[in-house]
């Protein structure tokens, strides 16, 4: 007899439709149109994060350093058109050093070979640094008068629905594009589930993983001029939340497992909903702080626990292990 | 405090050759008595300053307002950045309590994490200043806002903005410990205790994130679209709550009220734009003028650390 077997992204996906089910019969007002958009207005930049994380993870990496590029090249943005530069030419500015930045990234992983966590961590760190020493006058920038208009990417709507939950979905159409459409999707892949024989087939798996870092520095960058946009000034010291953790758990929740070469955007949607459903219902609850944590805690908690009661760990977890 | 004695008889002795020479020198200027002993005071002595971050406008402010005070009479100024770490500020204070400067000056994160530290370097003999955000421990003098007023009056205008209407307003809190946020609070709960017709259908903590502050006043604008006001708690993160506002359409119609420390495009402008109706501005910029004045009084003879207490505080 074939025993019935849930995978992690179905056990989420199931925990986020006992929950929202649970708030929607309970909950008065959680079950509306408008707070649906709300739920995921509110949690749009958090996926579009997601987005970028699971590109490194599934191609077996990670990159710490996303908050660095959400805050520090939109913050750029900000800070030369309040000093009086032209938008355009600050745009290409900030793109220009997203792209350095991811470069660098991939060339100390895929290169040099320093494992990823530690690559990402430090380049984070730099980047926050000059960002913080060399870039910025004060912690927050303050939106001008020469971005008018561009506060439209982030604030309000487009055929009714909320700007950034279009982006979320723009972001969502071109990564599955770029995994699932493309060769170069395809060696990510390849790359994420065995790199040693990716390489041996022929797979250019450096450049590959160059360009992963690229791309997920340059959906940081996006996510972080949506986020500007929707609260009309770049907090860069985001970079000392703990919003990262919040996009690992995202994506891992979403059943992109850490090992690699497993997972797609599907994965980011679920974990993304499933956040932001218990964040909106506990902000609806009025829930204290503290409360709020305990009741996250709990919920990824029993995630975790019925994932590996489910799947229990085999030959290949216990190879790599899960991190 | 052999320094203090001889500066005493300095002092004494000024004192006592101004009154048998005064009349012979009338003539000539007179060197005021107090000058000298007070720079010699000074000069020499090593200041330092813990801010909870730079780089943002209330630190900026105080650094540039005590370096311009401080240095030219020859105090060595010094700024430790624990940059939004507790621990790294933690660690900050303890080393400079083995370094000994003549005072610190201190701006807590939370109520409680620096208070035994603080104890500890006036048990030594350092001066402590707290400003804007106090510990638990009362040290030499405390200067800045008085959150329980900003709460109150913050609290009062959004209570008179609500008449006659739908007498629902939310709450945005900072960071649960700190003592801006606690006080605050303690603010807005004294005025709401005479009330009761206010009902708070939302007091959440957004740890000054403007973003989780737009998120979270999204969601309770959506559920109470009568909402009549919103009690922020800084204006950095109120930027957020502000946004909610203008995108619900709600500006002008829900009264916004927050305090800050009066940066120009951060706060100034957003009041004139109608994000903000009240901000309460406890200035950064005046305030480090006077802090010298207490740093000049720690230093000469007078009082042990710990003895005095001055609190000075604006709303």
């Amino acid at each position: 007899m074939k025993r019935l077997r849930f995978n992690q992204q179905e056990i989420v996906f199931a925990v986020f439709a006992l929950l929202f089910l649970a708030f929607s019969i309970f909950l008065h007002g959680f079950l509306t149109p408008e707070n649906m958009l709300t739920l995921l207005q509110n949690v749009a930049v958090l996926g579009i994060l997601g987005l970028a994380m699971a590109i490194v993870v599934i191609g077996r990496g990670i990159d710490i350093s996303l908050i660095a590029a959400l805050a520090v090249p939109p913050g750029l943005v900000l800070q030369m058109v309040q000093n009086g530069h032209s938008l355009p030419a600050s745009l290409l500015t900030a793109v220009l050093l997203t792209i350095a930045f991811g470069l660098v990234n991939g060339w100390l992983i895929a290169y040099a070979e320093v494992p990823s966590l530690f690559a990402t961590l430090a380049t984070g760190l730099l980047l926050a640094g000059l960002g913080q020493a060399a870039l910025f006058q004060l912690d927050v920038v303050q939106w001008s008068d020469g971005m008018k208009g561009f506060e439209r990417l982030g604030q309000g709507t487009i055929l009714g629905i909320p700007t950034s939950i279009v982006m979320f979905a723009i972001a969502c159409v071109v990564v599955a594009f770029l995994l699932r459409q493309t060769r170069w999707g395809a060696y990510i892949y390849a790359i994420g589930d065995n790199p040693h024989a990716a390489r041996v087939t022929g797979i250019p798996s450096r450049p590959i993983i160059v360009l992963q870092y690229v791309v997920a520095a340059l959906i940081g960058c996006f996510a972080g001029l949506v986020m500007a946009a929707s609260v009309n000034s770049m907090p860069t010291r985001i970079f000392n939340s703990t919003l990262i953790y919040d996009v690992i758990l995202v994506v891992v929740l979403g059943g992109i497992g850490l090992s690699g070469g497993r997972g797609g955007v599907l994965n980011v949607v679920i974990g993304t909903l499933l956040i932001g459903t218990m964040l909106n219902g506990m902000t609806i609850m009025d829930i204290s702080y503290a409360g709020q944590n305990l009741v996250k805690g709990v919920v990824l908690l029993l995630a975790v626990i019925t994932d590996s009661f489910l799947n229990p760990r085999n030959e290949e977890t216990a190879q790599q292990g899960d991190i | 405090m052999k320094y203090a004695v001889r500066t005493a008889k300095v002092i004494a002795a000024a004192f006592g050759l101004a009154a048998i020479a005064a009349p012979a020198l009338a003539q000539q200027g007179l060197d005021e008595p107090f000058q000298k002993p007070f720079k010699e005071a000074l000069a020499g002595k090593t200041v330092a300053y813990v801010p909870v971050a730079m780089n943002f406008d209330l630190t900026e402010g105080w650094y540039a307002g005590l370096k311009k005070e401080l240095e030219p009479l020859g105090v060595k100024f010094e700024i430790r950045d624990p940059n939004w770490n507790t621990n790294a500020g933690a660690q900050a204070v303890t080393s400079l309590i083995s370094e000994k400067p003549a005072v610190m000056v201190i701006h807590n994160p939370d109520v409680q994490t620096y208070a035994k530290l603080l104890q500890r370097a006036e048990n030594e003999g350092i001066y402590v200043i707290q400003i804007n955000m106090g510990s638990a421990y009362r040290s030499s003098a405390f200067v800045g806002a008085n959150w329980i007023e900003i709460g109150e009056k913050d609290t009062e205008a959004v209570v008179k903005a609500c008449q006659g209407k739908s007498n629902k307003i939310a709450i945005v809190q900072g960071a649960l410990s700190a003592a801006a946020s606690a006080y605050t609070l303690k603010g807005v709960e004294n005025v709401l205790a005479k009330h009761p017709e206010i009902k708070v259908v939302s007091s959440q903590a957004a740890d000054w994130d403007a973003a989780k502050a737009k998120a979270i006043t999204q969601t309770v604008l959506k559920q109470n679209p009568d909402l009549c006001g919103i009690v922020g708690f800084w204006d950095g993160m109120d930027i957020g709550t502000a946004a909610a506002v203008k995108e619900a359409g709600l500006t002008g119609k829900v009264f916004v009220a927050t305090s800050g420390g009066g940066e120009r495009k951060g706060a100034c402008e957003l009041v004139k734009s109608g994000a903000f109706d009240l901000n309460m501005s406890y200035d950064c910029r005046p305030r480090p003028r006077r802090w010298p004045a207490r740093s000049n009084g720690c230093c000469r003879p007078a009082p042990r650390p710990a003895r005095s207490r001055v609190r000075n505080t604006r709303p």
